[in-house]
């Protein structure tokens, strides 16, 4: 009983909760920054087929992030030299998906080898050698916090001004280069987008939890919806909602933060496909009714006759 | 409308070759499309048809002589050039609607914060029911069948008023219906607007009563000129260097005895060979 009780307080313990709350305003306020941006860049990591392609750079940028560490240099400047390296090899050498997916395959495990070597030859605290892989919000301090907010707002406006051509050439390259679509230069520069929006979600989330921020919350809002205004808003807000509901909830006890984004975007995401199930039989219903009603009235009169 | 053959020319090639290391393509090709005309391009998989029009879009460069639109040289990302790819079908859950998918004829090379002013609006609407798409232009591009997206393709590429349309394989793996409607949309411009079309195909037949002329493309070489003219079995016997029969059945026109290895390595399992004029 006092172990399940332990437990409880360990999870949640809301005594001074306000306090806390004041106290890492700014770490909220990050973290809400980068749902909303994560979310926004997951519906073109989405249309362009890149889920690995984030996984392959958070990689790379814990390898950068480590590095820093152990020489004592500024752990988001790592991450993003890291990140940004990946991002950029990724974006030239795999213009084609197959080239694409077998690159990361092969950077992934070299970036993570690196960044555990990193991590064995730092002599300092562990809990920072931990939070690189699984998040560490609270411990990045007011400065980082302003550059992780900076950069997060330069994704998003950066995001808006390219978002048609980057539209035309996710759903179709070769229609939009013909159409004069700079093709080359849109790739590239998603890829530094993504680059960047990699670097700081591994300060939230850790460089291991970082699809949960860019891959889940697009995924569920194209479940329930096929708007091209629709899908975004609602990326965008089940990324704010999983990121900030993670930091407030991880306010109350002693768990790193995020496990709670992960399951809040993963329930998210599950209530998502369950809707769609819904949705989806009802128009089956309804198409029933309206395509094959015809054609099967004389079978069921054709059985009825055979029956009678 | 039979092409008016005192205007210039919208595209010109001129003594032009192309090759892929020791493997020519077409050489010495000599080739004026005018305003309206409607030119098919034939023959076997890699016989160099979509290379074609990929010099024409500016993305391949030739191997010696000239390509020109409307007298200048063709440079990449050309508005005045509308393009029609192979029928590719857009998976669900693409976040586009049907006539989103025309809205990026307009403005899709466009950057800036992407909000449709309503002249915008106005011209999609314009293009949806110009290729009878209306019904079907606020649902979503991936739940729409094959020859539904297809007619929003065409929409989008005639978005910018192309003086040339080019059209890959448009018809592959539509069925009859659409072919014909599809088809008939992408003729409908060309006499309505003079619009140019440079049409690449396996199967002629759905397009053979609006072909002005027929570039058949096999073995390095290639025939030019009227479908009576190229369509024929002494024609096309000295082309492919081995006896080929050209058979008539009705108003469909069959190649048959297509010798094999003319796919060059590429696509041996070519379905379409020996049926239709391939």
């Amino acid at each position: 009983m006092d172990t399940l009780g332990d437990l409880w307080s360990s999870l949640f313990s809301f005594e001074n909760y306000g306090e806390l709350v004041v106290l890492l305003s700014n770490s909220i306020i990050a973290a809400a920054v980068l749902g909303i941006v994560g979310g926004l860049i997951g519906v073109f990591v989405m249309q362009r087929d890149m889920a690995f392609a984030v996984h392959g750079i958070s990689e790379l940028s814990f390898a950068g992030a480590a590095g820093a560490l152990l020489i004592g240099a500024n752990v988001v400047t790592g991450s993003l030299v890291g990140s940004l390296l990946a991002a950029i090899l990724i974006g030239v050498l795999g213009s084609k998906a197959r080239d694409r997916n077998s690159i990361i395959g092969v950077l992934m495990p070299f970036g993570l080898g690196l960044g555990i070597l990193f991590l064995a030859l730092y002599p300092g605290r562990s809990a920072n050698k931990f939070g690189l892989l699984t998040g560490q919000i609270i411990s990045v301090d007011i400065p980082q916090l302003g550059l992780l907010m900076g950069i997060g707002v330069v994704v998003l406006v950066a995001l808006l001004v390219m978002w048609r051509p980057l539209t035309f050439d996710s759903l179709d390259a070769d229609v939009a280069a013909a159409r004069g679509v700079p093709s080359r230069v849109i790739a590239l520069a998603f890829m530094v987008l993504l680059g960047l929006t990699v670097a700081v979600s591994v300060q939230i989330i850790g460089s291991l939890l970082v699809l949960a921020l860019l891959v889940t919350p697009a995924a569920a809002a194209l479940r329930v919806s096929s708007s091209p205004v629709l899908v975004p808003l609602l990326s965008m807000g089940f990324g704010l909602v999983s990121a900030l509901g993670g930091v407030l909830l991880a306010l109350g006890g002693s768990l790193p933060i995020s496990p709670f984004i992960t399951t809040i975007s993963f329930t998210i995401y599950v209530v998502c496909r369950l809707l769609a199930l819904r949705k989806r039989g009802a128009g089956r219903d309804r198409g029933a009714g309206r395509n094959r009603g015809a054609p099967l009235a004389p079978q069921r009169a054709a059985l009825k006759s055979a029956g009678s | 409308m039979t092409p008016d053959s005192a205007a210039a020319p919208v595209l010109s090639f001129a003594d032009a070759s192309l090759g892929f290391g020791s493997r020519i393509l077409w050489r010495g090709l000599d080739l004026n499309i005018r305003p309206g005309e409607f030119l098919a391009v034939l023959g076997p998989n890699g016989s160099g048809k979509t290379s074609l029009l990929k010099t024409i879009l500016g993305q391949q460069k030739l191997d010696s002589g000239s390509v020109t639109l409307a007298g200048a040289a063709v440079r990449h990302g050309d508005r005045r050039i509308g393009y029609i790819p192979q029928q590719k079908l857009i998976p669900a859950g693409v976040p586009l609607r049907g006539r989103d998918l025309v809205a990026l004829g307009v403005n899709g090379h466009r950057f800036g914060v992407p909000l449709a002013s309503r002249a915008v609006r106005r011209r999609v609407d314009e293009l949806l029911a110009d290729v009878g798409a209306t019904a079907y232009g606020d649902q979503p591009v991936g739940e729409l069948s094959g020859g539904e997206q297809q007619r929003l393709r065409v929409g989008q590429a005639l978005a910018g008023d192309p003086v040339l349309l080019l059209c890959d394989e448009p018809l592959l793996s539509l069925d009859l219906q659409h072919q014909r409607g599809v088809s008939e949309l992408i003729d409908r411009r060309r006499r309505e607007h003079n619009t140019a079309v440079v049409f690449v195909t396996h199967d002629v037949n759905p397009v053979l009563g609006m072909v002005d002329r027929i570039l058949y493309l096999a073995a390095g070489q290639f025939r030019e000129g009227t479908p009576a003219e190229v369509l024929r079995s002494d024609v096309l016997s000295e082309l492919y260097g081995t006896p080929v029969e050209v058979l008539r059945s009705g108003e469909r026109v069959f190649v048959a005895g297509v010798p094999d290895g003319h796919a060059e390595g590429h696509h041996h399992a070519d379905p379409h060979r020996g049926e239709g004029a391939s």
